[in-house]
């Protein structure tokens, strides 16, 4: 079967970009567009990585991966954070609140791969 | 970075999306900014329109769109401090967020068109966004460091061990060595060896925790940095070495040894535990010079976690101590004793934990020389600062939120405090102001003077502008002091003109919030042709509080200890009713004003009779006196804050709440809210009844 | 601790998986559900520590393993009036916008899997609460199943404030 993953960003551009990158690699791809929304996906389906954004409305990217390791079904399913170039301390944030790696923005799409790769092989 | 390389149908039908998109923020940010504009103190619409360039950002850096993405950088930059309340919403910037709405509107438009934009396409208003920036405090630069520094390297085959051995964080945060081992094979030759001896006996093992080690030979082209990037992810959570073994295809290198995220000496750690803490070494270049690491640097998030677990174990340790003391009476002096030797250490290790996050004023204090120049240039005034006490430690959270009152009250200080120069030497003082900042510790509390020795707060014109925004009555008799509680005001700026330097007047009124937020209170002390001395008091953690547990019908709340002065019976004689129905308690010839907990609060079944239960007297900020009639004491405990706002509304006369031994929430009073609370129950009370005749 | 909830995925690419899940009980002679998604834990009454000057509605706050959560008299929130409440009433915690809250009902009465086509739209009648309340109308057998809107119902203390904290 192949790895489900949900990709939450409030942009749909990056989300079509995310998903297009990983279901062109065999990935199966659910999406949300905020954190809300996310935990909502999450509270019905089992993911294998979760790819998130920061900068959200509703629920931001920190909060949600914060929710996600407190505990539940999904407490230690990696996750990656999207964050932009300049996001060290944002990096640092997600990190703390629980996340397993980062992706910059923007992004190859061989380098989104490689780093799915490195936290949820295919 | 590296540009997408998606085929040229797909990018197509991503821009498509992309510009549709941009619409929708573009329209929406629009919308928001005119709500700035109306309200400037609208943080939703701050953090929306950030939002909006933020995501419009992001799509522009994966087309190469580089001037708008420049261009979004300063504008998210500006809004980024302005969320942050590290810049000022004045008129300026106002006007510079309206402009460049429309540089960056017009952006879009022209990359939309296929168009590369002149290149001093809005040059003007990126200028001044900068300018901004550069005025806004000088924090955490938006500078990245270097993603790797950039590699000269030659490509030759070298061989490294590599040393790696996960902690539990690692595993808590999802990553899974197999996968790490996996991606470095993909560098060169790989040989692991699995360190196996530091797993426990069986009935030792705990499922959470990490045992295993390896050790990883690789013969590849490759460099270090190429091999600490499989760990990107991990270095902190994890004892990590990479050393190049001499006996490479190069001799002559004298083989470098790069420690990425080098472990904490292992004598730090007890032997029996299996994983060093995993935390950087500080300054270890600094440290190496004395011999000894006299310091480590650790992820404030260990410290908060480490804080919130001795603050569960303070609640913890109260509650079996009060389940034994109802089951067990005191048939058991042995385990009794036990319990208070508990209860000492649980303090004791308490006060440790907070220990760790005190941090000294300084970093604030540090700030306000360049401000006191800066504003004494602006304003044309000869102005020296001196400071004491700039050593003076707090909790690190405190001292962020100091920044902002302290800014705003030195600001004032240089700004409306000092005289001019002629006015100085008219009044026969040096032509040079002074203004002096201290800080020292009182009990559980820092204590912050800022101090001027400028003309003090023209009374006449407080009052006047008083009167004039309808705060008091044209008539009033105010004393001196209650004139000059009036610069606290809501609303209230002290400022005749509006000069350019305080902005719009956001006045002593948000000092006064801030300062409230934290626990703490703000007093005013002004003498005429002297000059005027603000006091800060603020609570050294926010995490804890000294509190008094007092029962009020039911219920049970919890006072600041701080603000206590006493507790007594009063006497039928000293409870006198005033006209308007108001009680006041008379102590050692002083009338205070008497407040019910109980009606403030809807409390039923409480004591109605203040010389039936207790009058808690308390000090407010502004220095008045309040007696809070209650049923009784319960007694004085250290609480542990909750924040009541996770999960529900701001609830007025209620700062926060605690849980008690006996796992009940019990209520923080926020003392300086219960007298508004009053008088406004009290009016609606007045509204509907007669005023009652003096005495009782 | 909660289980790994397995139901069918309702996530946006799931277009043609359409049944949802609801936990339903019981307020008074009334049956309502809510989305189970939303349910983080189920618990008895206990008491509660009343906050002062709120509406009555709302009972107080308590201590769910170190966590402040206000609770809510339903039955009151339809303007039933209050319910007293004992130990055999059940507080339904649930999620809305981030934050955490507990509804008071009299039991819960059974978990509702139901086809998205089967709810029906609350129709316009005269009856004691409030419409906005209403999210839909579940059939169950001969008898039906109220779906509620937990956003309408604490419509101002929930989401639209919990965004800025977040």
């Amino acid at each position: 079967m192949p790895r489900k993953i949900l990709t939450v960003d409030d942009s749909r551009t990056m989300r079509d970009m995310v998903t297009y990158t990983l279901k062109g690699a065999g990935f199966d791809v659910l999406e949300a567009e905020d954190g809300v929304k996310a935990l909502g996906v999450l509270a019905s389906t089992r993911v294998d990585l979760i790819i998130t954004d920061i900068n959200m409305p509703n629920m931001d990217g920190v909060t949600l991966v914060k929710r996600v390791r407190a505990g539940g079904a999904h407490a230690s399913t990696p996750i990656l954070i999207l964050t932009t170039e300049s996001g060290d301390d944002r990096k640092a944030s997600g990190k703390a609140a629980g996340a397993t790696g980062w992706i910059v923005k923007p992004f190859a799409p061989e380098k989104l791969l490689s780093v799915v790769n490195k936290v949820c092989p295919a | 970075m590296s540009t997408p390389t998606f085929g040229s149908d797909e990018l197509a039908q991503f821009r498509r999306t992309f510009f549709e998109e941009c619409t929708e923020l573009l329209a929406d940010l629009e919308e928001r900014l005119g709500a700035l504009v109306a309200f400037s103190s609208d943080v939703e619409s701050l953090n929306a329109i950030f939002r909006a360039v933020h995501s419009v950002k992001a799509g522009a850096g994966a087309f190469g769109y580089t001037v708008l993405v420049g261009f979004a950088h300063r504008f998210e930059a500006l809004l980024d401090r302005l969320r942050d309340g590290k810049a000022e919403l004045d008129e300026r910037t106002l006007a510079a967020l309206v402009a460049a709405a429309d540089v960056f509107s017009a952006l879009v438009d022209l990359a939309r068109q296929g168009e590369v934009p002149a290149d001093d396409f809005g040059a003007d208003v990126a200028e001044e966004l900068g300018a901004l920036l550069d005025g806004a405090a000088p924090t955490a630069s938006v500078a990245r460091p270097a993603e790797a520094a950039p590699e000269a390297a030659k490509p030759a085959e070298k061989s490294y061990r590599i040393l790696f051995r996960p902690n539990a964080e690692l595993f808590r945060h999802a990553n899974e060595p197999l996968y790490l081992i996996r991606e470095m094979k993909t560098l060169g030759e790989l040989t692991v060896d699995c360190d196996l001896s530091r797993l426990p006996p069986f009935d030792a093992f705990n499922i959470d925790d990490s045992y295993l080690g390896w050790t990883m030979t690789l013969r590849a082209v490759c460099t270090p940095a190429a091999i600490a990037e499989v760990f990107e992810f991990v270095d902190d959570e994890c004892v990590l070495t990479i050393e190049e073994i001499a006996a490479a295809v190069e001799p002559d290198e004298a083989s470098p040894v790069v420690a990425v995220a080098a472990t904490v000496a292992t004598t730090v750690a007890p032997p029996s535990d299996p994983q060093p803490s995993g935390s950087k070494p500080s300054e270890s270049k600094a440290a190496g010079k004395t011999g000894s690491i006299s310091s480590i640097r650790v992820d404030l998030y260990r410290v908060d976690r480490l804080v919130n677990m001795v603050g569960e174990l303070v609640i913890a340790q109260a509650m079996l101590a009060q389940q034994f003391t109802e089951s067990h009476s005191h048939d058991d002096p042995t385990a009794l004793q036990g319990f208070e030797h508990l209860a000492g250490l649980t303090r004791e290790l308490q006060e440790c934990v907070m220990a760790i996050r005190m941090q000294p004023v300084k970093s604030v204090f540090s700030r306000m020389p360049r401000l006191v120049r800066d504003v004494g240039h602006k304003t044309g005034k000869d102005v020296r600062l001196e400071m004491a006490g700039e050593q003076t430690e707090v909790d690190k959270t405190v001292v962020e939120e100091l920044a902002d009152p302290l800014t705003h009250m030195i600001r004032n200080a240089v700004d409306h405090g000092i005289e001019d120069a002629a006015e100085r030497l008219a009044a026969g003082k040096p032509a040079e102001g002074v203004i002096r900042l201290s800080a020292q510790h009182a009990g559980s509390n820092i204590l912050i003077h800022v101090e001027d020795d400028g003309a003090g707060l023209d009374r006449d014109r407080l009052f006047a502008k008083a009167v004039e925004k309808g705060i008091v009555p044209a008539g009033a008799k105010l004393t001196g002091e209650e004139i000059d509680e009036l610069i606290f005001a809501p609303g209230f700026s002290t400022a005749a003109a509006v000069t350019d330097v305080s902005g719009r007047g956001v006045g002593m009124d948000v000092v006064r919030r801030n300062v409230q937020a934290l626990g703490g209170r703000v007093q005013v002390m002004s003498t005429p042709g002297k000059g005027t001395r603000f006091t800060l008091v603020i609570p050294l953690t926010l995490a804890v509080l000294d509190g008094m547990v007092v029962a009020v019908g039911w219920e049970k709340y919890i006072l600041p200890l701080t603000s206590i002065v006493e507790s007594f019976r009063p006497g039928r004689g000293q409870i006198r009713v005033i006209p308007g129905g108001g009680e006041v308690v008379s102590i050692r010839g002083e009338f205070v004003r008497l407040i019910h907990l109980a009606r403030v609060f809807g409390v039923t079944e409480a004591v109605a009779d203040p010389c039936q239960g207790l009058v808690v007297l308390i000090e407010l900020a502004n220095g008045g006196k309040l007696g809070v009639v209650v049923d009784e004491l319960i007694g004085q405990q250290q609480v542990v804050i909750k924040s009541l706002q996770d999960n529900y509304d701001p609830v007025p006369g209620i700062s926060g709440a605690t849980i008690l031994g006996n796992g009940r929430v019990a209520l923080i009073v926020d003392i300086e809210e219960l007298t508004r609370l009053y008088d406004r129950n009290a009016r609606i009370a007045d509204a509907l009844r007669q005023p009652i005749a003096a005495n009782a | 601790m909660a289980e790994p909830l397995d139901l069918p995925s309702i996530g946006p690419d799931a277009a043609t998986a359409q049944t949802r899940q609801f936990i339903s009980f019981r307020v008074g002679e009334d049956e309502f559900a809510i989305d189970i998604m939303a349910v983080r834990e189920i618990k008895g009454w206990t008491e509660t520590t009343v906050l002062p000057n709120q509406q009555d509605y709302m009972l107080g706050v308590l201590n769910l393993r170190g966590t402040i959560v206000p609770i809510f008299d339903l039955r009151c929130r339809f303007g039933l009036g209050l319910t007293t409440a004992t130990r055999s009433h059940v507080v339904i915690i649930v999620a809305i916008g981030g934050r955490l809250l507990g509804l008071l009902v009299d039991a819960v009465s059974d978990i509702l899997t139901v086809n998205a086509a089967d709810i029906r739209p609350v129709p316009d009648v005269d009856q004691p609460i409030d419409n906005a309340f209403l999210a839909g109308i579940i059939p169950v057998g001969d008898s039906m199943v109220v779906l509620l809107s937990l956003e309408n119902l604490f419509a101002n203390h929930g989401p639209a404030n919990a965004a800025i904290a977040a």
